[in-house]
């Protein structure tokens, strides 16, 4: 496969969760997601319920992937930065460490300017994190060290989720 | 690349049904969405033109239950078919866990289909990818209409190295489950190895 698999483990989501929360704080914003390029929702804080998360996190990676073909045709990298302003609420989205996409929303009680600050700072602390993971993962994966909940699985127990 | 989350307890995969313009990789979605449970599913997005031709892709999150503790979904995904359409289908097939080849069984699409396969082929190598050793199943659709090709002659066109393949109606829904499942099954067995 070309990319590792992507695996979170208690401390660090506990750590994301942290970080994320306090930008919602920070930036004074409705919503913050955090979502893989592949489009799955990592987390999410704020007022969550009140939005599709799992259609956010799949066309928050597909605009973000779009974006990114765009780029590279006009021999660009990435673009990192995406804002999208509503007559309400306007989302702020971001790449991380080059892998996960956050997600800000927010409307008039915040601004533009505060979220990038914000967002900077965060963006920061939760690439440390990711690459804290992803070494874990690979250390993980030397040691031969495997709780992976799939590897005793039967045929019985696929076959249950389709019945 | 499935995504693995011990803290919640989630594992999810991407599926993505590939296959020529009109051959009904949407249509799929539409019969699994209608006859899935509303627990188990999230909203349906289609990005289609006014023509309801898809224009990036549908999706289509499914929560299959839980093994081992763990709640198992799968995000299901089309590309558009239209062959001008290449650069969204290359950003679609990123970290993808598994594929379903939807081929049109009309007599007059057959070029359409082998040429979509290449296609499937080239951008998955790109993405740095090999079809052979992916998760992947093959769908002949529209069996039900007047033209078609026989069974064996597809198999010999599309699917040489004998994956497991399906006969299919997506209008009506024959073999659009079996389908899913078939694919499903290949993905978890796949992440059962890879861990091994």
């Amino acid at each position: 496969m070309s990319t590792p698999q992507m695996v979170m483990y208690d401390e660090e989501f506990q750590e994301i969760n942290e970080v994320i929360q306090r930008l919602l704080k920070e930036a004074n914003a409705k919503v913050v997601f955090l979502v893989d390029k592949n489009g799955q929702l990592i987390s999410g804080v704020g007022e969550t319920e009140r939005f599709d998360t799992t259609s956010l996190a799949s066309l928050t990676a597909g605009n973000i992937a779009a974006t990114g073909g765009l780029a590279k045709l006009i021999g660009e990298k990435e673009f990192s930065i995406l804002f999208h302003e509503g007559e309400k609420d306007n989302l702020h989205i971001s790449i991380v460490g080059g892998r996960v996409i956050l997600v800000v929303l927010f409307d008039k009680h915040s601004s533009l300017g505060l979220v990038r600050l914000r967002v900077k700072k965060s963006s920061e602390e939760l690439s440390a994190i990711f690459d804290k993971l992803l070494k874990k993962a690979e250390d993980r994966e030397k040691r031969g060290v495997s709780d992976f909940p799939f590897a005793e699985i039967t045929d019985d127990d696929i076959d249950n989720l389709f019945s | 690349m499935s995504f693995i989350n011990y803290a919640s307890r989630e594992i999810n995969c991407k599926i993505v049904y590939y296959g020529p313009g009109l051959c009904g990789k949407t249509t799929n979605l539409q019969h699994i969405y209608q006859k899935t449970a509303p627990e188990a599913k999230g909203k349906m997005i289609s990005l289609a033109t006014e023509t309801e031709r898809t224009l990036f892709f549908d999706f289509l999150p499914l929560a299959l239950g839980e093994i081992r503790g763990f709640k198992t979904r799968f995000h299901l995904y089309t590309v558009p078919g239209q062959v001008f359409y290449d650069a969204s289908r290359k950003l679609i097939l990123k970290g993808v866990d598994g594929v379903v080849f939807v081929a049109d069984s009309q007599e007059e699409r057959m070029d359409a289909n082998v040429e979509s396969l290449d296609n499937l082929r080239t951008n998955l190598t790109e993405q740095g990818y090999e079809l052979d050793r992916l998760p992947y199943v093959v769908q002949y659709n529209k069996r039900d209409l007047p033209n078609i090709v026989t069974i064996e002659e597809l198999r010999r066109e599309l699917n040489p190295t004998g994956v497991p393949d399906f006969e299919a109606c997506a209008t009506i829904g024959d073999g659009v489950f079996e389908t899913l499942k078939a694919v499903a099954k290949l993905i978890l067995i796949d992440l059962k190895k890879g861990n091994q």
